[in-house]
């Protein structure tokens, strides 16, 4: 290994770390907003609102996430959309991981016993209340270990940004590849920077699991 | 957008480049599957230093994205003098990546298992590698089941990041297709989210029929 190659190009490094945790945060903020509808979507008391979330959740999730990103990357400017790489990968990330955690939500809301809900209608909140104020904060507790992991997920997914030339960690490793030919070296540091930032998440992911698991 | 463009012969070098997509995530989940068994039940001996070393690769492997994987298996690999086609290339780095996160569903169900299924095991006289084999494995695999069919469908659409190492599947057969016809983009993109749909949505309806199974 060769310790000047990162020494030379920490500009490169640097830049790609920084895109990393700026795609991940956005896709974090976007995927959770996004997530929240669809799962709004899934528990509505009206059938054609949750025909529409379950559809979109099967879908997304069973399809790759490439895919996801190329609609915006390719379809879109295929019919005169044109955007940056880094921001259709985000986009791309968002819509895919957004199906992810409209399950964690609906799981969590779903595991709030319903008497919780008929007990606050009945006292005269209106649905929108009864969810604000009694399901959501209970909701989520148990939700927050799956965000988490979600979180991870789209941490080590961001990593196809360098497809799409959106300028994160494993791009910007090409980048110094193309020149210094080094592939051992090169990707040992890209590789470095990605478990700098999982291995934390991970443990932060397992702590939280485990303090659930004992607070019930 | 002009569908007629679309040709009869589009969506057969499509489904061409699907039945390699399927043939990698089929040969790579078997190998992974054996690798990750082998992995857990080697942590899961606690056999000194040896558990600990497989300890840590599981966590790091875990940690990084697969597409960095891949990336390496590829050109690393040749730098260092190991020449892979991309077939073998994505199938090393699929199961490297899945068999440490089958290692981890292995290990789970090995932990669900009472301990003393193998203590009463090994005080009617069976060794250790018998009471593996005949008591705590079989019962360990049952509930591995269910996770093991969504990790399918997770490799099943990793595959398509084999698209950077020029992997002739599904992927990058849409690319060759929608470069030269630019107005069926999004018709290209779409009729390969049907074909991955078509395989995973019905193996995930398998998943949760046999998670309510074994949960009854």
């Amino acid at each position: 290994m060769d310790l000047t190659v990162l020494t030379d190009y920490s500009d490169y490094y640097l830049a790609g770390f920084l895109t990393t945790i700026e795609a991940s945060l956005l896709g974090l903020i976007g995927s959770f907003v996004l997530g929240i509808v669809i799962a709004v979507f899934r528990i509505a008391p009206f059938k054609p609102l949750n025909a529409l979330g379950t559809a979109y959740v099967e879908f997304i999730r069973n399809i790759p996430l490439l895919i996801t990103v190329f609609i915006f990357y390719a379809g879109l400017p295929s019919i005169g959309i044109d955007m940056s790489g880094f921001v259709a990968g985000t986009l791309g990330l968002c819509v895919y991981t957004s199906a992810f955690i409209a399950e964690a939500i609906r799981a969590g809301i779903q595991a709030v016993p319903a008497g919780q809900m008929e007990a606050a209608r009945s006292s005269g909140l209106t649905y929108i209340q009864a969810m604000r104020f009694i399901i959501l904060p209970q909701a989520i507790r148990i939700v927050i270990p799956p965000l988490g992991n979600q979180f991870l997920n789209l941490v080590k997914n961001s990593s196809i940004l360098a497809i799409v030339a959106g300028g994160d960690l494993m791009y910007q490793g090409d980048l110094v590849y193309s020149s210094t030919f080094d592939t051992v070296s090169t990707y040992a540091f890209v590789a470095a920077f990605y478990l700098l930032l999982t291995i934390p998440l991970s443990q932060l992911v397992n702590y939280l699991e485990r303090r659930m698991a004992k607070a019930y | 957008m002009d569908f007629s463009a679309f040709k009869w012969d589009y969506f057969t070098f499509m489904l061409h480049g699907f039945g390699i997509t399927l043939f990698v995530a089929f040969l790579s989940i078997i190998l992974a599957y054996v690798l990750g068994i082998f992995i857990a039940l080697l942590r899961y001996a606690r056999i000194p230093v040896l558990s600990k070393v497989l300890a840590v690769w599981v966590d790091i492997v875990r940690n990084l994205p697969l597409l960095l994987i891949l990336f390496f298996m590829y050109f690393g690999l040749a730098e260092m003098g190991l020449d892979m086609t991309p077939t073998s290339a994505a199938i090393t780095g699929l199961v490297l990546f899945e068999s440490a996160l089958i290692s981890e569903i292995v290990r789970s169900g090995l932990t669900s298992i009472p301990k003393g299924q193998s203590e009463a095991a090994r005080s009617s006289g069976l060794t250790y590698v018998q009471t593996m084999r005949y008591i705590v494995l079989p019962q360990a695999l049952r509930r591995m089941i269910p996770p093991t069919v969504s990790q399918f469908i997770s490799l099943l659409k990793d595959t398509s990041l084999a698209v950077i190492i020029v992997l002739p599947e599904l992927m990058h057969s849409s690319q060759i297709i929608y470069n030269q016809n630019y107005g069926i983009t999004f018709l290209v993109l779409f009729t390969a989210a049907l074909m991955y749909f078509a395989v995973n949505y019905p193996l995930s309806m398998l998943a949760r029929r046999l998670e309510k199974k074994l949960a009854n």
